[in-house]
């Protein structure tokens, strides 16, 4: 195809919640946005080059129509209506084509060049739906083209409608049909409205946004219009006389909007009367069992809690192995090391440097952190992949209302799990402000995947020491009940700030639970490891190395025959010990700001400095070490305890930040846990002195 | 009639939204008008909220937002 215009093309992609939006655009673009089976994935417009550059492809987040107003709702209609792109292509589930038919139809009324893919074509067969596409394009007047978008093939297809659809004629008048009332209005208003319009705004949009009177979306259109809506007085006084006729009609605001809102509705059902074709149900015998076992009365918790523990026993049994060998590899090398540096004739103190603080910090972040990060991330994605997520927040939805918070909260938690900061950001899928917050500013009470583990490190060293062959089980169980205690905080801490700081009633709450589907294991492995595993590992280790270095430098430089260390230490292990801690532990935690994944190589860093034991890399060596330093199960209790409730890392605290507009709410979001820690920790120290122990 | 008051299995008709404002949009927008058809499909474990098969998507409300949905008296009908 010949397109003889150098800048890229601007298409927008729009779409209802979980249709596969995401799954669209990475698969034109090339890129990796993350996808997953729940509505409210993508909470940011995402940008990317397409069909050789002809195209500028953005993706927005999911919207069920262009009139509600949630954050993330509101980006995509904002970018839909007044991106200037060239185009929109509408994303459809065909598996409940009807229901996405709203969002095709009021995208049509925009007047842009509409390009409708229904996607999950594989999806529907399954479920016996027949659909008459070509039928639906002539209802519709604009082009509809069926895809599966995970296969391929469809790539092409889309690229090939695309180019078709820039090079035909704007789209065929077809509108939806309104009650007389409100067509009589917008006939009397057109000509005045095109006079304002011209090509930039369809016109017959315009009139119906007037009469409808939503002030913040007029206002956003005088801005799209430079000001000349305001400044179009005879336009505007037209449109009040209109809704004051109405209104003598019988026909207030809120009856305009549900005419506006219900003819849509009657005209997705007229159209899809005549080109879908049910089989079976769509809600298939399989999801209806599925739910019955996942979410339902009596089983609905306990499958819940099986499910996380079963993942937490394979992540433990699989990191086992691999987590040694590392540590023996990465260790083994040291003396190679060593031995090329004295060969380049370097300075004994920058090999000692380099080899004994930076490379062997970095081999503790590898050998400890990598192997559970690598099985836990793929396993969630696969939970996330099959729709599971969602059925969480729906059995969980019943707390969070009692706190007063939303039931889309338990979502943003698990995706806390993943990476707390994405958690944070995912809180865009709240809508109401004052949950938002709650979200936020709770989310890190659980703890995320820099954090798991050194929770089963220690759990593994210290409590589950003679369960034999069976303490994989145990320490997957106790991990378990680590997290239940974490998201039943998580909850406390929400009740506490709806209480005094943000109180307020809960806001409604609408979830849609989207069918299950078979994960596509291959793809979410590769997608886990590279996208997420690798990158958190990159950033763990490009904080790792220069905090190997300063510790090292710290631990060697003396002010007064004492290691800058041990001075800071020391000044700290009042209030560490006070918390069943030392200042050493208290140390690493503020020391790793940056990333949770270098808390346990600085400890045992700082530890080895002044001990007999030289390298401890295995488990074992490491248990020793820590016993060396007076670890006990008091001390291993605290340390979990204050692991899973303290500061949030910096990049949360940053994603905090830039997502409440304010400093104070990321302050009191690290202030929130850390209180709750330092208190559990301490209470859990007075109880270990009173018993005795 | 009131959708939260519709049993697990039950089908029946909207007659009209009782709610007013954002939520009334939202409920709208999802499908349900007059004349929609509903069935419940089951409640969570809490027993608030229950989940609702809507135009051909199964969508979780809790009960305070679906007690604004009024339902056609005599089309509810016990499924299976």
């Amino acid at each position: 195809m010949n397109n003889c215009e150098e800048k890229p093309k601007v298409i927008a992609l729009a779409g209802n919640p979980n249709v596969g939006k995401s799954t669209v655009f990475n698969s034109l673009t090339g890129m990796h946005q993350h996808t997953g089976n729940w509505p409210g994935k993508t909470v940011a417009s995402a940008r990317g080059l397409c069909g050789g550059g002809r195209y500028e492809l953005v993706d927005t987040p999911g919207a069920y129509s262009l009139s509600s107003r949630s954050p993330e709702e509101e980006i995509a209609r904002d970018f839909i209506c007044f991106g200037k792109s060239q185009a929109v292509i509408v994303v459809c589930d065909a598996t409940c084509l009807e229901r996405n038919l709203n969002l095709v139809l009021q995208t049509r009324e925009l007047g842009y060049r509409t390009l409708v893919c229904v996607n999950l074509m594989d999806e529907a067969k399954k479920k016996g739906i027949e659909l008459n596409l070509p039928e639906l394009s002539e209802c519709l007047g604009v082009p509809v083209i069926g895809i599966t978008a995970k296969n391929k093939s469809s790539r092409k297809k889309v690229l090939k409608a695309l180019d078709e659809l820039m090079c035909s004629p704007e789209n065929k008048e077809k509108t939806v049909p309104y009650p007389n009332e409100l067509e009589c209005s917008v006939s009397r208003m057109m000509q005045q409205a095109e006079r304002l319009c011209r090509y930039k705004l369809n016109p017959r949009w315009l009139c119906l946004r007037l009469l409808e009177g939503e002030k913040e979306l007029l206002e956003k259109i005088d801005i799209f219009l430079h000001g000349r809506l305001s400044c179009a007085g005879e336009l505007l006084k037209l449109a009040e006389c209109e809704r004051e006729r109405l209104g003598a009609l019988g026909i207030d605001d809120e009856k305009i909007r549900d005419m506006l809102a219900e003819s849509i509705v009657k005209e997705s059902e007229r159209i899809s009367a005549g080109v879908i074709k049910f089989n079976k149900d769509t809600y298939t015998k399989k999801d209806r069992a599925l739910d019955r076992l996942l979410t339902g009365r009596l089983v609905g918790y306990p499958v819940m809690l099986l499910l996380l523990a079963l993942t937490f026993y394979i992540t433990i049994v699989g990191a086992n192995y691999p987590s040694d060998m590392l540590a023996k590899l990465l260790f083994g090398l040291e003396d190679e090391i060593r031995a090329f540096f004295s060969w380049l004739r370097m300075p004994e103190f920058l090999s000692c440097l380099l080899v004994d603080g930076v490379y062997r910090v970095l081999a503790w972040v590898v050998s400890v952190m990598l192997p559970p990060m690598a099985i836990f991330f793929p396993l969630f994605t696969l939970l996330e992949d099959a729709g599971y997520l969602p059925r969480v927040a729906y059995n969980l939805d019943n707390a969070f209302h009692k706190c007063k918070a939303c039931g889309k909260q338990a979502l943003t938690m698990c995706m806390g799990f993943g990476c707390n900061a994405a958690g944070v950001i995912g809180c865009r899928i709240i809508n109401s402000p004052r949950e938002r917050l709650l979200a936020i500013l709770t989310n890190s009470f659980v703890p995320c995947n820099g954090r798991f583990p050194m929770l089963i490190a220690v759990i593994s060293m210290f409590f589950v020491i003679g369960c034999g062959k069976y303490s994989a089980f145990a320490s997957a169980l106790m991990l378990t009940l680590f997290i239940v205690l974490s998201v039943i905080l998580s909850l406390g801490a929400t009740k506490l700030l709806s209480c005094t700081a943000l109180k307020g009633e809960p806001s409604s709450f609408i979830l849609e639970m989207p069918p299950y589907r078979t994960p596509r294991v291959g793809q979410v492995l590769i997608r886990s490891i590279f996208d997420r595993t690798l990158f958190v590992l990159g950033r763990a280790a490009a904080v790792a190395a220069p905090a190997g270095a300063i510790l090292y430098l710290c631990a060697n430089i003396s002010i007064g025959g004492e290691s800058i260390i041990s001075i800071c230490a020391g000044a700290l292990d009042p209030l560490g010990r006070f918390m069943g801690l030392d200042g050493v532990i208290l140390l690493a935690f503020i020391l790793a700001l940056p990333a949770n994944e270098i808390v346990l190589p600085i400890i045992i860093m700082i530890y080895s400095a002044g001990s007999s034991i030289i390298e401890p890399g295995t488990l074992e060596e490491i248990r020793a070490l820590l016993i060396q330093n007076g670890w006990g199960i008091k001390t291993a209790l605290c340390f979990l305890l204050f692991a899973l409730f303290h500061w949030p890392c910096s990049t949360t605290l940053l994603s905090i930040k830039k997502e409440t507009g304010s400093t104070k709410w990321a302050a009191l979001s690290a202030l929130l846990p850390t209180a709750a820690g330092i208190i559990i920790c301490a209470l859990v120290s007075c109880l270990f002195k009173i018993m005795g122990i | 009639m009131k959708l939260n008051e519709l049993r697990v299995g039950g089908k029946a008709v909207v007659e009209g939204l009782q709610t007013e404002g954002p939520m009334r949009r939202r409920l709208q927008d999802i499908g349900i008008v007059e004349g929609t058809e509903i069935e419940c499909v089951g409640r969570s474990p809490g027993g608030d909220p229950a989940a609702y098969f809507i135009k051909g998507a199964v969508i979780a409300l809790r009960d305070e937002d679906s007690r604004g949905v009024l339902l056609k008296e005599d089309t509810e009908v016990k499924n299976e």
